[in-house]
Parts: structure tokens; C-alpha cells; sequence
């Protein structure tokens, strides 16, 4: 298991040292600065292996979080903690930074006592180590108090704590999708998928039941066939729209939701924790609707010149609006200057990022823009071609591209007097770009 | 969010704020000071006093000397300072453990607390205070926490078990705490079972016989039901321990399964890593004939594409990952090439680790885009990655034929951008592709040798010089090419100075007239300036094979060079077997077993895939169980692995054998072998002339160490060092076709000890058809030909009985053969030295080579021959059995043997039958590797046994060939996998008459 864990700052002084093992020494600390943050190449893989010790690492900004360990530990289970490390911790004192982690070095400890023990990790959820880490002490808490932490810190629904009350019922649901292209420079699309999340703010009283539905082809299917639709509640939420359902490839979900029943019913049922948590992640492969299309033309006229032209257009409906629309076209290291001309929003050269961005505020479905530019170059003698990195765009549109409508969610809470109708829900659809890139 | 950063402004109102200020107080006196503020009266500043000696530990200054003073802080009421003082005590007791002791007291009694976060936090704290006399006062306090009435304070003291073992084995063996730990696997809390299951798993690891980890049915039903209601955590904890276990049969491993795969959807990527590992060992106890068996495999996919979209640390975790289990089961990710393709602004170790998945998922089918993504890689920044990718075009090529042309096109164009690290990759990669498909694109040597004098690494100038020394009778100043290497000969690596040596040889055997002074300069570098024994050896060697007999020189040097395999870089069947056991872990990102890293005892146990079902009982203990029946019964490979135990042997200090092209020091070293192997062959007695080589101790030592070495088909270089000196030292006769001393060592592997041992005194001969007529005296003015087909030892011979049955004397005897489908062709003339009176009969024999002209024909073994004598010119047609053209090396590595039968579509795929065989399947074996149809490998399966051979035909076609045999049963099932499926017709009849004569 995990031998000790360190935080070191950029500069690779230690800011945080806590050693679970006997087998890890002081000089661990000293040898993972030594051979990975003052190693002058470039970091070969985030597993490194230093005299039979392995340091695995991540990097927050300029901040390091290194677990070492002697034996053969769960790889993923190392990262997936020390990714949990950082969202405590940013759930805590914020952004991860050496001012912050100074200013909380007291809080850390305490926490890094309290979710790993041995080197084997605990329970990390936020909310239930903020019923009882709180640097105030706990003396005042009456013994219901103290049963209801440890059962709750043990318990079945670790991320719940009972008796919340709220006047309001009420949650939010976002699915927040980010599409993702790779198309060559003849408009083939050479991979596609949208990873979308599905983020709920929840302010329900109780311990509601929660079940979340959407038009997941898999239950569609079956509802038409058996007949017995389960119409209850059938586009309470979820507009109607032209797609009537589609295929997830895969999903995974919060450790809130039971797993058993999704693998044999497909429904998602769960408790929910208080306040903002991601209930679902899924990803998509088909029938994707690709916002926008890039439509690029690179002609090298002579050794120093570079003519562009780069062609968007827009594939929805021409009600919606796409905002922060943001083209990047990436010019060779050896550009001397560049003219640009653009139909609709603001086109500049960026010579530290060696790239011309165009800004587009907001653009309708169905329409096109084009920018067009002359690049010069400087002559030079360096045999290597210019690599031409794909243009790559950023935008946010209204609708998710993978075509996911939320077809209810229903709340139930049998010992507390409000209802599935008393509660407010409010549906929001974000799609934006992941990797969205053309080849030139 | 938003509700954090307010957060983070209301502690920035409170004091919390100038907590960093403890991290800059370096003055001197400062101990002194914080002497003083520890034993203040007012509680905020020892509070403050004991945040500045944490803060300073932290950076690593030397606190150690105010251990009374911070300890004597202990006794509070105030949590917080409370938990900085067991900090310090945790790190400094080991140094101080007299005054450690005075802490004793404080531990016992919050372990009586009333508090449960407090009991926890004593009994956590205590058992990581590694002080003897501390942990005698442990024992008491841990006992009751673990029958304590609060759960958290339960699971705390489940970890202090272990923490307690780790300090003092014996002491929590003789206190009973084992049993107390086994009980908390019934726990009501889930947690609680959790870490009482990772507490367990950890103390059984160094005790790797004890039965501690007692899993039976009903504990495992507990575990899986306790699953679905723990942490995240626990859930990883539970899956890794379930994976230790070995299902009784197919039926329990099922509903294990059904009970797993949900998990496979939760948002943790190492809870989904450790269901996949558990679904893919046991698995491999279902039958694959169970429709469950295929829906499992298609539930894997999704979740080992969706760890692709986790952060990046995590994806190259998950993509060694992948790597491993394509390897295990290439049909679960064959539809998802696209997944891997790389993205501009992956971090680098995603890029390389992709890279190597797509090559490894490349098929016929997608090999279009796969080669177009390359080729966008080819132009990238990263030195190590466009290395990577050329590499990867180049395998493209050997293994997709359809795609080598336009691999050797990408090629091409990239050596064409002069960038020095492509052209010189691009150049290795080439030289694989020459060896893969002789004759096909040589046309690119004068493009390749534009480029010589940008080669500046080892391995690109040993690759160019190979292909000048290969192809130098197309390379007019191939000479001069070679020449102007050998200026500066001593500065060059080795493996370039041995590559230069051949190149040299070769090029003079194949222009001896302009090359004599060359060669000459060559062999006096290597034998005589050189201090490095494999050079100055290969020199001597050559040196005395060319002037000895040049025709055998030519023979040995130009031998034609076996195929190199299609698949590269496999991991060893069991190491990968043992890999997959460890999904998840570090052993398999590092693709290492775990005592490869991992010191003491820890890890060093073997872990094995279970057995498929129906192959005998395990014992008790999972581990033992399944060691056991990893060794003697049909592991769940195709081919079994009977040389299991020893390949474990060997692989301690073995590279695990490859089947790529071995480089050049490799084969040197295996020619080395063979020289003594040889060496010795040639004292005890000339092996060579025997058909089938005979178990001598001599005999055998060559054959264990050349098939230790070599392991793969060796270069041609290797090979024909070998029986170099079986000719320059024992009386072999000139002309000796180089495959024949050299085939044991070439087929190799250890399955060659065991075919020994189970064959001794039982090998037969190769066979050899009856006696035919082929030309009636009527038809050809009175002579008549009989005669058959041999082979022996690797020489193929026509035996021709010449009769006259006219009345005059015949002489002057010729013949020729018509182009055929084998290249056949008379190796010599017709030894009939006396003309042949009326009445006479001769018999001669004559030899055959099979590098003639080559044509096919119908049916595929049809021989045309014209004799010719004084009288007139005969034509006849006969035909031979294939079994004539299988040769002494057509032994496959079993592992190549079983990438190449699944490489094989299965339309290719003949089968027939063979009735009436009453031979035992040892037997059967015997005689068909009289005639060279060896068996790489034996697998038993409900009382049919399961022979996999292999074929290797003169023209290098592979034959591999499945022969089963039911006891009881005359009739056996043969099927024939072949690249060219024509053959396999023949070689079946050609199994049915060995196998009934």
C-alpha cells in the first residue's frame, strides 16, 4: 500500500511529508526531487521507479503530489487517491496553491490522517469529512452526534449525513457534454466521441430516492417492446426532440447509485449526496451532431509564404446560438508577420503562441464564416518540416451533440411530508468542445 | 464552487490565514525558543509553539530534541493539538523510545474514551509508534477495539492488526488477533469487512503458505455482498482479494462473474481495473462455448475504452494495462482501433503506449487508417515517439502483407525528408521488410544508400550494411560502399563490426575477383587487431571455411535466411499469464513480476491463471491449487506447457525468448554455441550422417544450449556459423545443405529436451514411398526407370533403378527435370559411370535441390523428368510425396506457433481424416517427426489428446497442422492450417501414409 505521500512546490521543497510506512525512509523525499522535479528532460510517465522504490505523481499548477510506495500497489487505486486528495482539498481551502497548502498545512495532516490509514485510503467523500474535520474541535458534539459521524463516515450512504432540511425542495440538473473531432484535411471523420457528464446540485430534506431516466436506447427499446411503458413522469423534463433515443457505449456513475440494479434493470437509483456531486459520466460514439465543421485550405507559396483559408460552418438549428467561438490556426515557428482578413468577429496573430486566433462571440445554426491569412516566413536552413498541428476550435453550444434528453427524475422521501411535485427541478444542456481539431 | 472559494475567504478572515508563517521562522535559538512557548501556560500558544515543530519536521530540521516537551502537551481536551502531538510522535518515538513510553498512558486511556473519533485516533496513532514496549501495552487496547461497539473504530483497528503484524509477527499470532480479523469478514458494517479483507490479504502476502485468506463459498459470498455497499476503497480492497481466489468449477466462476460486472460501471477507474482483472482470470474457467463466455467478453470493451477518457496518469496506468490483456484476448478490443489513435496534446507516455496498442490491433482490416495515422506521426516533435511510429510502419508492413507495398511507399517518402532519426529508424525497419519478403523491393537499395553518410547510429549502419552484404550483386560499387566503412573499423560497435565482417564475406563469395584484397583486410581486422573474442571467432571462421572450400563457404554464408515471424515484442505466455493476475497493479505497469521490484518475501509467490474446468481438483490452499495445476494439468492455453516449470527456471535469468528478428550479437552468440555443440558432434561420431539426429549426451547439450539462445528462428548468420564448423573441422561432405547441422538449434526450445526424452530409441525414418515403375521398357526403346523418392538427412534423393532391356549397350546418361511446383531440380549429374550393358540393372541415386525453377503444377507433386541417353531423350511424370520437402528445421517455437495459427484465417483451415491408425499419439508423434512433422506441443483433453505440429516446406511455407487422437479411436481428425491452402491436401495424404507405414 501507499508508503507516504509529499507535496512539494515547484521549486521541489517539501511542503507536506506524511510517512505511513516503516519501509520509506526520509531520503525518498530527497530522491523523488532529485530525479523527477530537477530532471532536466521532460517527465516520461508518472510512475517512476527509483532504486526499487515507485513514486507515483500528479501535478496541480506548479504544485507536486508524489505517493511512494515499496510493493506492488494498486496502480490506479494510487491515482484515483491522489485525484481524490486534490478535490478535498480544493473542497476545503480552494485552489490547490503553496500559499494555500501553507496556510492549511495543519488541516492536511489531519486529513491525510483521517483517509489514509497504513497507506490504505478511507473514506474520502467531502461531505462526511466535514461533519467531523473541521479544526474546531469536537468536544461540544452531544454522543447522538458523534454515533451518527462514525456511522455515517462507516456506513452504506458514506456521503450522506441524515436530518438535512431545506424550505425549498429543489435540484438542478446540468449535463454538461464535451464533443470531440479529429477530421483530416478532406473532411473525413477519423474519430468522434462525446463525453458528457451528468452534474446534479441537490437542496432535498431527508433521505430521498432519487431515480434519474433518460432516452438510453437500451431502456427505450425494451419499454416499446414489453409495452408496459413507464410513462410516468415521460417528458416532464426533456423537451421532445428529433432523435428519439440513443446509444450510450458505455457510463459509469458515482458510488452513490446501485450499480447491481443499473446491471440488471438499467434504471439508476440512488440517494443522493447534499449539495453538488457527478452523478453519471457516460461517452458516446454515434449519430453525433458536430456543432461545427472546419474547412481549412494551407497553400505554401514558395518558402516564404503560407496562404490560409479556413472555412466554418455551423450544423444546427438556426434558433440556437453557439457562444465563445474560438479558432486556432497554428503558424510555423519561423512567421514574420501576418495579415489577416475576417468576415465576422476578431482574427489576431499570437506570435508566443505561435497560432492566429479568431474570436467569434456568437454565432446562429446554419451559417458559415471565413478568415483568411497570408503568413510570411523567414528563411531558414532547418531541414525539419513544419509539422502543421491540426486547427483546433473551442465553442459552447445550448444542446447536447450526443442527442441525451433527461426524460425525468423522480424524488421520493416516504418519512418526510413533500413530494416528487413539490420539488423544484430545473434542466440546463451545455455542449462545448473537447479536442476539436481539424488536420491542414 | 462557488461555495468553496467562500469558504476559503471565511478561514481568511480567521486565523488560519497565517499558518505559513510557521514555515519561515529560521532564526537561531529557535529550539530554544519553542522550548519556552511548549511549556507556556496559555493553551493558543503551545498550540502555536507545536504548528511551528510540525511545520519544521515538515521541511526536515531536526525537532527531535523538544520530544518531552511536545509530548508533555498531550494531555488536552483540544482535538486539534491533540492530533499535531501524535503527528510528532509517530515520526520521532523510533529515536526516542524511552521517553516514547510517556505517552503510554495518555493512548490507554483515550482508548476508553467515551468519544468513538477518540478511541479510533489512540488506537490509530498507537500502532504506528514502532517502540517494543509501546506495542506490549497495544495489545489490550486493540483487543477491545475490535469488539468495540462503533464501527469506525472497528475498521481503524482492523488496519492496527496489520500495522502491529508489520512490527511484530509472532506477537499478533500468539495474542489471536488473526482470528478476531477472520472474524470482522462477517461484520455487519461493510467497511468494516473492507479493511479487515486488506488487513488479511496483506498478512497472508508474507506468509504465502499460511491459509489464512481461508476463502471458501460462503466467505466469498460475504465479500461479494459487502461489495456492493462499501467505499470506493473497499470495493478495490474486496475485487483485489477476490481475485486470489480459485472458483471450484465454471459454474461458481459464472456466478462470480454475474455478481462482479457491475462494478465495471462505476466512476473509479480502480475499481473497474480490478473487475477486469477478476473477469479475466476467472474467465479462463469458462467454457468458450458458453453463450455467457462471448456476452462477457462483450461487456468488457466499453469500460476499457471509457479509462481512456480518465486524467492522464490514470490512462497510461490503464493503457499498459490494455496492452496486456490485448495480448491475452486480441477479440475483445478489435473493433476500437480508433480509441488509440493519438491526440496532439496527449502527454507523451499516452502517446508511446498507444502507439504500441494500435500495431498491436492492426489487421487487414484497418490498416488503411492505421498507416495514414502513422504517417501523421512520422511528423511530430517528440524524437522517441516519430522513432516509435516509423518503427511501427515497418511492422505494419510484416505483419499486414496486403500493406507493405504502401508501407514501403510511407517509407520512402520519409526517408525523403532527410531528418536524420527517420531516415535512420526508416532504414532498420526496411531491412525487416527485405527479410520478410525477399525479391519484392529491393528496387529502394540505391534510395537507401543515398543515405549512408547520415547514418550515425550502431543499429541503422549494421542494418545498412547488412542489405549492401545481401544485396551486392545488385549494388554495382557495393565495394566501394563497404570500403569505406571499414576505415574506421575499430571505432565501430560491435554489432556494426560483425554485420561488416559478413557484409564483406558475402560480397566476396559473390564477386571474388574484385574483393579478394578487401576480404582479406577484413578477416586480418577481426582476427588480428581485435580484442573481442566473438569477432576475432566469427573472423577465424570464415577465414578457415574460405580457405578450406570455398563451395561450402558459399553454401554456409549465402544459406537462405528462414522467415522472420509476424508478431514482435509478445510478452512470454507465463509472464504474461502471471501479468494478468496482477491487473491493475504496479507489476503491471511496469510489465515485471512483482519480485522483479518488490523486496523480502512480499510478491515473490507466482500467480497463475486457473485452470479451465474439467482439469482436476485444486487443493485447499487457492495459491498451491493453482501452481499445481498450472504444472500438471491442460492450462487454458491453445498450447499447453508441459516445459512450464522449467521456462520459469530459465526465465530467472533469461531474457524471455522474442520472436522478432534476433539481432546480430545474439545470433553471434548462438553461433558461438554451436560451435561448441558441434565441436562436440563431430568427436562423438558424425551426427550428420544419420537421418533422424540420435540422443547422444553431446547431441542433446547442443540442442538445450542453441534452443536456450536462440529461441526464434535464427538469422542466417547464426546458422551458418554453425555448421561452418561442423565442416571445417569434421569430415562432413562438401555441399551439405546448411540447414542440416543446424536444424535442431534453429527449431529450438525446450520442447526439444522433451521431445528427446519421451523419444529415445523410438524415432523411425523419414518416409520413403514403394518402389514404382515410372518408364516401361516398351515406351522408351528398352529402358526401363523405377524408382522413389527419399529423404536423408536433409538432402531430398531421387533412387532410380536403370534397367537396359534392349539389346545394345546404353550410355551417356543425362536428365532434367521440367519446372515444378517445389523448384526441384537434379543437384548433381546421373552417376552412371559404366555404360550399361543388355541386361544390366544400375541404381543410382541422385540428388535433388529445390532452388530450381519453379512453376506450378497439377496436381501440385507432379514431377516431369527427361532422361536422356545415347539412343534417344525419355520423358516420364511421377509424383512425389510433399513429405519430401518438409525440412529439419521445421520446428516452431511454440509460442510463434500459436500467433501464426491465429494469424492464419480459419478459411484456410482443411480438415480431413485419417481411419484405421491404431499408433498411441506418442507413437504417432514419433514417426511423423521421422519425417520431419514435429510436435511443438501435446495437449490431453478429456482422453483425446491433442497433437500441434508444425511443417516447414523446402520454399519456406509454413504448414501447421492440429492432429487429434481419441483413445479407442482408429480415426483420427487432422487439421491443416496453411498461408497456401493448396498444400494442405497433400500434406494430409502424405500423414496418412506415414503414419500407416
Amino acid at each position: 500500500m501507499i508508503g507516504g505521500l509529499f507535496i512539494y512546490n515547484h521549486k521541489g521543497e517539501v511542503l507536506i511529508s506524511r510517512v505511513y510506512r516503516d519501509d520509506i525512509g526520509r531520503n525518498a523525499v530527497d530522491a523523488f526531487r532529485v530525479n523527477v522535479i530537477h530532471a532536466r528532460q521532460q517527465v516520461r510517465s508518472p510512475v517512476t521507479n527509483i532504486a526499487r522504490t515507485s513514486f507515483f505523481h500528479v501535478k496541480r499548477s506548479n504544485i507536486w503530489l508524489a505517493a511512494v510506495t515499496k510493493q506492488n500497489v494498486n496502480a490506479a487505486m494510487v491515482f484515483e487517491f491522489l485525484y481524490k486528495m486534490c478535490d478535498v482539498m480544493t473542497a476545503y481551502f480552494g485552489k490547490i496553491s503553496e500559499e494555500n497548502i501553507k496556510n492549511n498545512f495543519v488541516l492536511i495532516y489531519e486529513l491525510l490522517d483521517e483517509i489514509l490509514d497504513f497507506g490504505y485510503p478511507q473514506n474520502s467523500e467531502t461531505g462526511a469529512l466535514k461533519t467531523f474535520i473541521t479544526q474546531q474541535g469536537i468536544k461540544s458534539q452531544t454522543k447522538e452526534e458523534q454515533s451518527q459521524i462514525t456511522s455515517q463516515v462507516t456506513g452504506q450512504i458514506g456521503w450522506r449525513r441524515e436530518g438535512i432540511k431545506y424550505r425549498r425542495n429543489e435540484l438542478f440538473l446540468d449535463v454538461l457534454e464535451s464533443v470531440n473531432l479529429l477530421m483530416s484535411p478532406q473532411g473525413q471523420v477519423l474519430s468522434a466521441h462525446v463525453s458528457g457528464r451528468v452534474v446534479m446540485k441537490s437542496y432535498l430534506s431527508g433521505m430521498p430516492e432519487c431515480k434519474f431516466g433518460m432516452n438510453d436506447k437500451i431502456v427505450i427499446d425494451k419499454q416499446g417492446k414489453g409495452g408496459t411503458t413507464d410513462d410516468a413522469g415521460k417528458s416532464e423534463l426533456g423537451g421532445s426532440s428529433g432523435k428519439q433515443s440513443i446509444a450510450i457505449d458505455d457510463c459509469t456513475f458515482h458510488q452513490c447509485v446501485r450499480l447491481s440494479k443499473f446491471d440488471s434493470e438499467r434504471s439508476i437509483s440512488f440517494i443522493p449526496p447534499d449539495g453538488e456531486y457527478e452523478l453519471m459520466r457516460y461517452r458516446t460514439t454515434k449519430d453525433i451532431i458536430l456543432p461545427f465543421r472546419v474547412i481549412p485550405l494551407v497553400r505554401e507559396v514558395g518558402r516564404t509564404k503560407l496562404e490560409v483559408k479556413v472555412v466554418i460552418k455551423s450544423n444546427f438549428k438556426p434558433s440556437l446560438l453557439a457562444q465563445k467561438i474560438e479558432v486556432r490556426i497554428p503558424t510555423p515557428l519561423n512567421t514574420s508577420g501576418v495579415q489577416v482578413i475576417c468576415m465576422k468577429g476578431k482574427a489576431k496573430y499570437k506570435a508566443s503562441e505561435n497560432a492566429i486566433v479568431w474570436k467569434i462571440k456568437r454565432m446562429a445554426g446554419m451559417k458559415e464564416s471565413q478568415i483568411s491569412a497570408e503568413i510570411e516566413l523567414l528563411p531558414t536552413n532547418d531541414k525539419k518540416k513544419w509539422a502543421r498541428p491540426p486547427i483546433s476550435m473551442n465553442f459552447e453550444v445550448p444542446f447536447a451533440p450526443s442527442g441525451l434528453k433527461v426524460r425525468y427524475l423522480k424524488v421520493f422521501e416516504p418519512k418526510l411530508n413533500y413530494s416528487d411535485h413539490d420539488v423544484i427541478k430545473w434542466v440546463r444542456y451545455i455542449g462545448r468542445s473537447g479536442i476539436y481539431e481539424t488536420r491542414c | 464552487m462557488e461555495w468553496a472559494s467562500q469558504l476559503c475567504e471565511n478561514r481568511g478572515l480567521g486565523s488560519k490565514m497565517t499558518d505559513s508563517k510557521y514555515f519561515t521562522t529560521t532564526k537561531k535559538g529557535e529550539i530554544f525558543e519553542l522550548k519556552a512557548e511548549l511549556n507556556s501556560d496559555k493553551k493558543e500558544k503551545k498550540k502555536e509553539a507545536v504548528k511551528k515543530v510540525i511545520a519544521s519536521m515538515t521541511v526536515g530540521k531536526d525537532v527531535s530534541a523538544l520530544f518531552p516537551d511536545v509530548v508533555n502537551c498531550m494531555q488536552t481536551d483540544n482535538l486539534e493539538l491533540k492530533k499535531l502531538v501524535y503527528l510528532y510522535l509517530m515520526n520521532y518515538a523510533k529515536s526516542q523510545p524511552d521517553m516514547a513510553i510517556m505517552a503510554v498512558n495518555t493512548f490507554v486511556k483515550d482508548c476508553e474514551d467515551p468519544n468513538p473519533l477518540i478511541r479510533a485516533l489512540a488506537v490509530r496513532t498507537m500502532g504506528c509508534i514502532r517502540v517494543d514496549k509501546i506495542t506490549e501495552y497495544l495489545c489490550e487496547p486493540l483487543r477491545k477495539c475490535l469488539k468495540d461497539e462503533d464501527p469506525y473504530v472497528r475498521k481503524t483497528a482492523a488496519v492496527c492488526v496489520a500495522k502491529l503484524h508489520d512490527i511484530n509477527a509472532q506477537l499478533v499470532e500468539d495474542q489471536g488477533f488473526l482470528d478476531t480479523l477472520k472474524d470482522l469478514i462477517s461484520d455487519s458494517n461493510p467497511m468494516v469487512v473492507a479493511n479487515a479483507v486488506a488487513a488479511l490479504s496483506e498478512i497472508a502476502e508474507s506468509h504465502p503458505n499460511s491459509n489464512l485468506l481461508d476463502l471458501n463459498p460462503q466467505t466469498i459470498n460475504k465479500l461479494l455482498t459487502a461489495l456492493n455497499e462499501c467505499t470506493e476503497w473497499g470495493q478495490i480492497f474486496i475485487l483485489d482479494c477476490l481475485a486470489n481466489y480459485t472458483p471450484r468449477d465454471d459454474r461458481e466462476s459464472q456466478s462470480i462473474c454475474e455478481r462482479v460486472t457491475p462494478r465495471l460501471s462505476h466512476a473509479n477507474s480502480a475499481v473497474v481495473l480490478s473487475a477486469v482483472k477478476v473477469l479475466m482470470k476467472f474467465m479462463e474457467m469458462l467454457p468458450k462455448d458458453l453463450d455467457y463466455y462471448g456476452t462477457l467478453l462483450k461487456k468488457l470493451a466499453p469500460p476499457l475504452v471509457t479509462l481512456l477518457s480518465a486524467e492522464p496518469e490514470l490512462q497510461y496506468v490503464a493503457l499498459r494495462n490494455i496492452n496486456l490483456i490485448v495480448q491475452k484476448r486480441p477479440e475483445i478490443l478489435k473493433h476500437e482501433m480508433k480509441v488509440f489513435f493519438v491526440k496532439y496534446n496527449d502527454p507523451i507516455y499516452v502517446k508511446l503506449e498507444k502507439l504500441d496498442i494500435m500495431i498491436r490491433l492492426a489487421s487487414q482490416a484497418n490498416i488503411a487508417q492505421v498507416l495514414a495515422e502513422l504517417k501523421e506521426y512520422a511528423t511530430e516533435v517528440d524524437v522517441d515517439f516519430v522513432r516509435k511510429a516509423v518503427r511501427a510502419i515497418g511492422r505494419c508492413a510484416i505483419k499486414v502483407e496486403q500493406s507493405a507495398e504502401r508501407c514501403v511507399s510511407t517509407l520512402l517518402d520519409l526517408i525523403q525528408t532527410k531528418v536524420n532519426y527517420v531516415v535512420q529508424e526508416a532504414i532498420v525497419v526496411i531491412k525487416d521488410i527485405f527479410r520478410k519478403y525477399p525479391n519484392k523491393y529491393e528496387s529502394v537499395i540505391a534510395t537507401l544508400c543515398e543515405n549512408l553518410d547520415s547514418l550515425d547510429e550502431p543499429e541503422a549502419r549494421a542494418a545498412m550494411i547488412w542489405i549492401v552484404g545481401e544485396y551486392a550483386e545488385r549494388i554495382d560499387n557495393a565495394d566501394e560502399l563497404l570500403e569505406s566503412f571499414l576505415e574506421g573499423f575499430h571505432d565501430e560497435s560491435t554489432q556494426v563490426q560483425l554485420q561488416l565482417l559478413t557484409a564483406i564475406v558475402k560480397l566476396f563469395l559473390k564477386k571474388p575477383t574484385e574483393t579478394q584484397e578487401l576480404v582479406q583486410q577484413v578477416l586480418s581486422l577481426a582476427t588480428q587487431d581485435s580484442d573481442n573474442p566473438d569477432l576475432r571467432d566469427r573472423g577465424y571462421i570464415y577465414w578457415r571455411l574460405l580457405s578450406t572450400d570455398p563451395v561450402a563457404a558459399k553454401e554456409v554464408v549465402l544459406a537462405e535466411k528462414p522467415l522472420i515471424s509476424e508478431e514482435t515484442d509478445l510478452i512470454e505466455p507465463t509472464l504474461l499469464e502471471e501479468l494478468i493476475c496482477h491487473i491493475g497493479t504496479l507489476a503491471s505497469v511496469y510489465h515485471k513480476p512483482p519480485s522483479a521490484f518488490v523486496e523480502g518475501s512480499r510478491g515473490v509467490q507466482h500467480k497463475r491463471l486457473p485452470a479451465r474446468a474439467g482439469s482436476g481438483e485444486s487443493t485447499e490452499s487457492p495459491d498451491v491449487g493453482q501452481s499445481v495445476s498450472g504444472v500438471s494439468d491442460a492450462p487454458p492455453a491453445v498450447i499447453p506447457s508441459q516445459g512450464d516449470l522449467l521456462g520459469d527456471l530459465l526465465n530467472l535469468d533469461l531474457a524471455p525468448p522474442t520472436t522478432t528478428v534476433p539481432p546480430v550479437p545474439s545470433s553471434m552468440q548462438m553461433g558461438a554455441m554451436d560451435l561448441l555443440g558441434g565441436g562436440l558432434d563431430s568427436l562423438s561420431g558424425s551426427h550428420y550422417r544419420t537421418e533422424v539426429p540420435s540422443p547422444q549426451p553431446a547431441d542433446f547439450s547442443e540442442r538445450e544450449l542453441g534452443g536456450d539462445l536462440g529461441g526464434s528462428p535464427a538469422m542466417g548468420v547464426g546458422v551458418g556459423v554453425g555448421v561452418g564448423v561442423g565442416v571445417g573441422l569434421g569430415p562432413a561432405p562438401v555441399g551439405m545443405p546448411a540447414g542440416l547441422g543446424a536444424a535442431p538449434a534453429v527449431g529450438g526450445g525446450l520442447g526439444d529436451l522433451f521431445d528427446l526424452g519421451g523419444g529415445v530409441g523410438m524415432t523411425s525414418g523419414s518416409y520413403s514411398p514403394p518402389r514404382v515403375v515410372w518408364l516401361q521398357a516398351m515406351k522408351a526403346k528398352g529402358l526401363e526407370i523405377s524408382g522413389t523418392f527419399a529423404r536423408r538427412g536433409g538432402v531430398i534423393q531421387m533412387d532410380v533403378s536403370l534397367t537396359n532391356k534392349a539389346m545394345s549397350v546404353m550410355s551417356d546418361f543425362a536428365v532434367q527435370f521440367n519446372k515444378n511446383s517445389f523448384g526441384m531440380a537434379p543437384a548433381g549429374p546421373l552417376q552412371v559411370l559404366t555404360p550399361l550393358g543388355p541386361n544390366q540393372t544400375v541404381e543410382v541415386s541422385l540428388p535433388l535441390s529445390s532452388t530450381g525453377p519453379v512453376m506450378k503444377m497439377e496436381p501440385l507433386n507432379n514431377l516431369q523428368v527427361a532422361v536422356k541417353n545415347n539412343i534417344d531423350v525419355f520423358y516420364f511424370s511421377c509424383q512425389y510425396p510433399i513429405s519430401l520437402l518438409f525440412v529439419e528445421d521445421g520446428k516452431m517455437d511454440r509460442q510463434v506457433f500459436l500467433a501464426t495459427w491465429k494469424d492464419i484465417p480459419s478459411d484456410n483451415e482443411a480438415q480431413f481424416q485419417i481411419k484405421d491408425c491404431h499408433l498411441s499419439s506418442d507413437a504417432a508423434s514419433n514417426k511423423l517427426q521421422g519425417s520431419n512433422i514435429f510436435t511443438v506441443a501435446k495437449r490431453t483433453v478429456e482422453a483425446q489428446d491433442m497433437l500441434y505440429q508444425s511443417i516447414k516446406l523446402t520454399n519456406g511455407i509454413w504448414v501447421l497442422a492440429e492432429l487429434r487422437i481419441q483413445t479407442g479411436n482408429p480415426n483420427y481428425t487432422l487439421s491443416v492450417k496453411c498461408r497456401a491452402p493448396e498444400v494442405s491436401q497433400y500434406v494430409s495424404q502424405c500423414y496418412e501414409l506415414i503414419l500407416k507405414n
